[in-house]
Order: structure tokens, then sequence, then C-alpha cells
């Protein structure tokens, strides 16, 4: 997939800057990912329509930030 | 250009576009959480719950102060971490654009599915705007929205750079964005909307708030896109430049 869009019939244009190969890209995009829908369940959703933790400091802790991003709080 | 760099580089522009979003946020936003509120306590007043104190678990200045600013930065690096992947995918594949054109445009393009398209359909709320017993729903409804937007915005990105070489850039993108729009204007005919706005709830009030919520995130995607772009580009052409110590990955 994505084959380098640089046709070498083309001379004329500039050619495409070198991007970072796939392979290396896939392994930080799970990391990414994983660590950014941690973050954003924690920011826009814990403790609201599901609870991990039980109590409601999270809800609390986040609310006005919650609201502002333009998740449901509550 | 390195991976590392770059997911570094995403987590730190988010930092800074959370700051920029906070300002915003303290400007714009708090005071209408502030009227929502008064409206709430009038409302709990009104109808005689004597509320019995219920044991505040947060106090009004932490939530506007240490938990906001939490939250937006948490959100602000998730943001800039994913944008940098979503850069790393696109930079190099989108023609000849360049650092900078590229960075601006996957910010645009992340704007739009991650907070224009479930805020089209499901607007932010302020505090006494919604059922409390909907929320479950609501919810799913936001994150469902939100994946759908990620979904069609990619798939519109693999779809245009396909139909480039028969019909031409231009073309090729009209043709995308137009059918990217009627299917969202189908989804939203035909989704849910489980609202509960309370009555009496100032209308103005509910709108301030809407476009402070919506400004917040321009403002966040827009420094995001802006710093990282400026930063990859300076890195871009340092790398290129003759001479250049060989180091620094």
């Amino acid at each position: 997939m994505a084959p380098s869009t640089a046709s070498p019939a083309a001379p004329a244009r500039p050619a495409a800057p070198v991007g970072v190969p796939l392979r290396d890209i896939v392994p930080w995009a799970v990391l990414a990912l994983v660590l950014g829908a941690v973050l954003i369940y924690f920011v826009g959703a814990e403790q609201g329509a599901t609870s991990l933790i039980s109590g409601t400091w999270v809800h609390e802790f986040t609310h006005d930030g919650r609201h502002l991003l333009g998740f449901p709080c509550h | 250009m390195g991976m590392r760099t770059l997911l570094v580089r995403g987590m730190l522009a988010g930092l800074a576009a959370a700051a920029v979003a906070l300002l915003i946020a303290w400007i714009y936003g708090e005071p209408q959480v502030g009227h929502a509120i008064a409206f709430e306590e009038a409302q709990h007043a009104a109808h005689g719950h004597d509320h019995g104190d219920e044991a505040e678990v947060v106090s009004r200045t932490v939530q506007r102060t240490t938990g906001l600013i939490t939250a937006l930065a948490f959100y602000g690096v998730a943001i800039g971490g994913l944008f940098s992947i979503a850069f790393a995918f696109a930079y190099g594949r989108l023609g000849a654009l360049g650092a900078r054109a590229t960075a601006a445009l996957v910010a645009a393009a992340g704007f739009v599915a991650i907070e224009l398209v479930p805020f089209l359909k499901y607007p932010a709320t302020p505090p006494a705007v919604g059922n409390p017993e909907t929320i479950g729903s609501r919810t799913a409804l936001y994150f469902g929205m939100m994946a759908l937007g990620v979904l069609a915005t990619a798939a519109a990105v693999i779809v245009a750079r396909r139909l480039v070489p028969r019909f031409g850039a231009w073309n090729a993108v009209t043709a995308t964005v137009v059918a990217y729009v009627v299917l969202l204007g189908v989804v939203y005919r035909v989704t849910p909307r489980p609202e509960a706005i309370a009555e009496g709830f100032p209308s103005r009030v509910l709108w301030d708030f809407r476009i402070a919520s919506l400004g917040l995130q321009l403002a966040l995607w827009s420094t995001l896109g802006l710093l990282f772009g400026y930063l990859t580009e300076r890195s871009v052409t340092r790398a290129r430049a003759p001479r250049a110590v060989p180091a620094k990955v």
C-alpha cells in the first residue's frame, strides 16, 4: 500500500518529500493509539457512562474540561 | 525523519496547543459554565431539593483550575501524539506537499473528524443540559460519531488519492468531499438525538457555551498543526542543508 507518489513520468514537478516508511510507523502507531485512548477515556468518559474506578472523583475533577471539550458529562 | 522525534514533537506541540485552548476556556467557556451551574442551583432550590449539602467531592475552584488544566493537558498530549502518527502516514504520500502544508492539512482533517463531525450532531452541553439517565447512550453515540468521523476521513483520503491520477487533484478532492458530506447528512438524519434541555435554560448561555467549546477545539487543532508544521519544516530544511552535522536523528 501507499507506494511513493513521485512518478518518474513527471520530472518537471517537484518530487514528493521522503516520508517515514510504513513499517517504522506501525509500532509507534500502536503505542500512541493505546496511550491516547486511555488518556482520552479518562478525560472524556470515566465515571460517567462507565466506571473503572469507583466513586466520582475523576468525573468531578475533569468536570469542566469534559464539558468544554464537548464530551457528554452527565 | 525519525518516528520517535515526530511523536515527541507531536506530544509537546499538543501540550502547547492545550495551553492556548486553556486561555480560550477561561475567557469564553468558564463564564458560561458558571451561568449554567447557577441556573442548576436555582432550579434545585426552587424545587425544594434541599441538597442536604451533597458533599462536594471536588470544589468549583479546583474544577476550574487544576482539574481543567489537567484535563486539557491530557487531551492535548493524546491528540498531539495521535496527530504525529497521522502526519507520518501522510507526509510524502500526498503529492508534493511539504511538511508545513501536510501538518496543516492533517490538523484540519483531524479537527473535522474528531471534533466537528460529532459536534454538529451532538454539540457540547453545559451543566444542567442533558438527562443524567441517558448519559450511557449519549456517550456511546458521541464516541461512535467520533469513530465514524475518523473512519470516513481516512477513507476519504485513500479514495481521493486513488482518484487523483484519473480526474486530477481538484476534481478528485471535490468529488470526495461531496460524497463525505452526503454520507454525514444521511447519518445525521437517521441517528437518534437524546438531548434534554431543561425548561427555561437561557438559550444565550447554551449558544455561547457551544461556540466557546468549538472555539477552544479550533484553537487547539490550529496551534497543533501550525506549530508542529513549523518545527518539522525547520528540521527538514536543516537536514537538507549542505554540510549539516549528520548526527541528531
